[in-house]
């Protein structure tokens, strides 16, 4: 994507697998799988279907490890 | 002590950093970078962080394990940036009254960190790099 943050306008009672689509929209090689994207919003891990409102920072972690 | 850090991570800090009062042990584990994966020899590691939430995590994965019986602390420091072969990526530290609840405690922190906390490494050799996929994935 090129970039660490993008703004997102989604309908009202739009979901965390709602932004996923449109990334994903945007971007088609962001992920070939968009069902397993992990993402958390405001740093606490959730599933696709929770609620985005106003302001909410959803962030999505890629599949890979450090340690 | 839980951090996120660009700094050499100083082992003796990190323990010295433990609350002590009651323990009779302390564990710690160090991830070091390794100089082969497979078969290639690795040149540097970069490591990458959501460092906000990878500190709160870190944080709710010590405050979990102080939670256990005969624990009673944690510490997490991870390094970000370029490192070197053999350099310390991570360390664990866990004061327990006695060792095996410590040695266990240790293992798990170090598992659940691998698993919660956003940080990525990218692997660079001689003739390329790449992200290192997480276990789970």
């Amino acid at each position: 994507m090129g970039q660490r943050t993008i703004d997102m306008e989604l309908d009202d009672g739009a979901t965390v697998g709602d932004a996923v689509a449109e990334v994903v929209r945007r971007y088609p090689a962001f992920s070939p799988d968009p069902a397993r994207v992990v993402v958390a919003v405001n740093r606490e891990y959730v599933n696709h279907n929770h609620p985005l409102a106003n302001g909410d920072e959803a962030a999505f972690i890629p599949p890979v490890s450090g340690g | 002590m839980i951090q996120v850090t660009n700094e050499v991570i100083r082992p003796e800090a990190v323990i010295d950093g433990l609350r002590r009062s009651i323990h009779g042990s302390v564990v710690t584990f160090m991830g070091t970078v390794r100089r082969y994966t497979e078969d290639r020899e690795v040149h540097y590691l970069d490591y990458e962080a959501y460092p906000e939430m990878a500190e709160e995590q870190m944080g709710a994965i010590a405050e979990e394990v102080r939670g256990r019986d005969e624990i009673e602390d944690v510490a997490i420091v991870h390094r970000v940036g370029r490192l070197g072969v053999g350099e310390t990526s991570l360390i664990v530290a866990v004061a327990s009254l006695h060792r095996r609840e410590g040695f266990d405690a240790c293992l798990y922190t170090v598992e659940r960190i691998k698993e919660l906390v956003p940080i990525w490494k990218k692997e660079v050799w001689a003739q390329g790099e790449v992200w290192v996929k997480s276990e789970g994935a």
